[in-house]
């Protein structure tokens, strides 16, 4: 399986990564190596094998719905980038795809 | 010479809602903050529902809960293997840069609600089906506060607050069953009467805990195929829901015909002028790269669990208005609104369980009672001094005959000032009906003897002043002579 510039390109915008065409085209070839090296696993029969989403084999895990405060929100605001008051501060916000 | 008239081509349109729903949890789905709406910014925030780098989330069992019984409240197959994943993308309003949502195996699929359409005109309802693709859970985002102006554009930044970030909610895809404004709006009630009575949900549109987006297209009449779909967002009441579509399918009639394409796009309603205008276009569909959720086990909800649950819904809405129809006899209109608002309902089914019958109670919390809490604003039928109970015996008093309606109208805005028996009230103020032929003779004798011209004018064929006679009579007896009766006595009197 390969991996072309264009599909680089693309994976890197949604994960807003700025990429030169240089650092394109070698991840490319970096990241169709990983793929094919991966791709071994196709050798072997899995039709009767159910899909596997998470290593530890554990279901319904819920908790009691009882509020309890945070007591250090404080370090939650004072550890972002940027702050006003009791606001987190973002920069403008720029959209568009 | 008469030109023929070009046919004009007949358009349906094709709608789809999204409609997403605030969960009464205390706290939030994956975290122990409060959910409280309106709490002073950032207040309700913790390292979970933040993102903060070794945070392990855990579900909430009232989230799961709720969902499920919603689900089988909209006629869902619950799904027994049920996951969490990750969708992602960059906007400040996600701490995390994903929102945890279900993605391919929600909760509960394949449902459907039954919406009842009542026609102001001829007072009658048809009933319809709106089929449910999905149902899943996921949380809330926060909310942007944007600087330097009061829309994103324009504005040099922005200012967040995490208190909704990570709030439970259940997310509703219809089918595109949906064909006009109103049944948009119909079916959006429906939706909220359903968590209402489920006690899931406040339903509450103008904090946002109801919130519904609309996906809208057109086509020719018969035609198979679907146009190009537009989504509205940013209706607040079910009102504007309406207004939306019906402005909507004809900005797309108008389009088509002028030989306009119809963009993909989102567009936003606009109260003040009561149109949509364009947001933003879609190009491409959106990519969200979803992958199953690492930090959450999966859930299975097992049958025994499914069904305890089933077993606590409560009569829902379709239920009550089948019921009331036909068991009850009463008409569509009186059902919808007896049974739109839960408070109403349950002060309706208590005076009837109480012994009264069904259409004067509808009649009496319908008319006098509405029109009592009307003028007492912020007064609900649950504040009332007059319980269901007392009702009931007024109207059995008057179903009776020993007082008469008009005596009960009388009375009734003192007990609904103080409350108590309708019937100690009565015998305290001696409004008992008068029933004896004798005492009502001897009134209709006064009555005469005082008014000789008006008996003239009966005696010269004025009959309609019978009615002023029985009226003299009503009235002389302080309202209290049985009506039907004086009026037998009344007319059989003159005409003697």
């Amino acid at each position: 399986m390969s991996l072309d510039r264009e599909q680089v390109h693309k994976v890197a915008t949604l994960a807003r990564l700025a990429l030169t065409p240089e650092e394109e085209e070698k991840f490319a070839g970096q990241l169709t190596s990983i793929l094919d090296y991966v791709e071994q696993l196709n050798e072997l029969d899995v039709a009767d094998v159910p899909p596997t989403t998470r290593a530890i084999d554990v279901s319904n895990v819920t908790r009691v719905d009882v509020q309890r405060a945070y007591e250090n929100r404080e370090a939650i605001l004072s550890s972002a980038p940027d702050r006003e008051d009791d606001f987190f501060k973002v920069p403008k916000i720029v959209t568009g795809d | 010479m008469t030109a023929a008239t070009p046919v004009k081509t007949q358009y349906e349109a094709i709608i789809g809602l999204e409609t997403h729903c605030q969960l009464s949890t205390e706290t939030k789905i994956f975290s122990e903050s409060s959910t409280v709406f309106g709490a002073p910014p950032n207040t309700h925030i913790d390292p979970v529902c933040m993102g903060l780098p070794g945070v392990l989330p855990v579900l909430n069992q009232k989230v799961l809960e709720y969902a499920v019984k919603a689900g089988l409240a909209l006629n869902c197959t619950i799904a027994p293997y049920s996951k969490f994943d990750r969708k992602q993308y960059f906007y400040p309003d996600l701490p995390k840069n994903y929102q945890i949502s279900q993605y391919d195996l929600p909760i509960a699929e394949h449902g459907w609600v039954e919406i009842e359409l009542y026609d102001k005109k001829s007072g009658t309802s048809t009933r319809k089906k709106i089929g449910v693709t999905r149902l899943h859970m996921e949380e809330d985002a926060g909310k942007l506060v944007h600087g330097g102006s009061d829309r994103l554009a324009g504005s040099t930044f922005s200012l967040v607050d995490y208190n909704r970030a990570g709030v439970p909610l259940i997310e509703i895809v219809s089918e595109p069953d949906i064909r006009s404004g109103q049944e948009a709006a119909e079916y959006a009630q429906e939706i909220r009467r359903i968590v209402r009575y489920l006690g899931v949900s406040d339903g509450n549109m103008q904090e946002g805990s109801l919130r519904c987006d609309v996906n809208i297209s057109i086509r020719p009449m018969g035609s198979t195929t679907f146009g190009t779909k537009v989504e509205i967002k940013n209706m607040n009441s079910f009102n504007a829901i309406q207004r939306a579509i019906d402005y909507e399918i004809e900005r797309q009639i108008a389009a088509v015909e002028a030989g306009e394409p119809i963009i993909q796009e989102t567009r936003l309603w606009d109260e003040g002028s009561q149109t949509t205008r364009t947001m933003r276009v879609k190009e491409g569909s959106s990519d969200y790269r979803y992958f199953p959720e690492p930090d959450l086990g999966p859930i299975e909800v097992l049958e025994a669990q499914r069904e305890q649950w089933r077993s606590e819904l409560p009569e829902l809405p379709v239920q009550k208005r089948h019921r009331y129809q036909e068991e009850l006899g009463l008409s569509p209109y009186d059902t919808r609104v007896l049974t739109d608002d839960q408070s109403i309902t349950t002060y309706f089914e208590q005076t009837v369980a109480a012994g009264a019958a069904a259409k004067p109670s509808a009649n009496w919390i319908m008319g006098d009672i509405s029109a009592y809490l009307n003028a007492n604003t912020g007064m609900t039928i649950a504040d009332l001094k007059l319980m269901p109970q007392e009702l009931a015996e007024l109207i059995n008093l008057i179903e009776s005959g020993t007082i008469s309606n008009k005596i009960g109208k009388d009375i009734l805005p003192e007990l609904l000032e103080n409350g108590g028996s309708p019937k100690a009230l009565v015998e305290k103020k001696g409004l008992l009906q008068i029933s004896d032929p004798a005492v009502i003779e001897a009134a209709i004798e006064e009555v005469i003897a005082a008014f000789p011209n008006e008996l003239e004018q009966y005696k010269g064929g004025k009959t309609k002043m019978l009615g002023f006679f029985v009226g003299q009579v009503l009235k002389k007896t302080g309202g209290k002579a049985d009506p039907k009766l004086t009026n037998q006595l009344v007319a059989k009197k003159l005409n003697s």
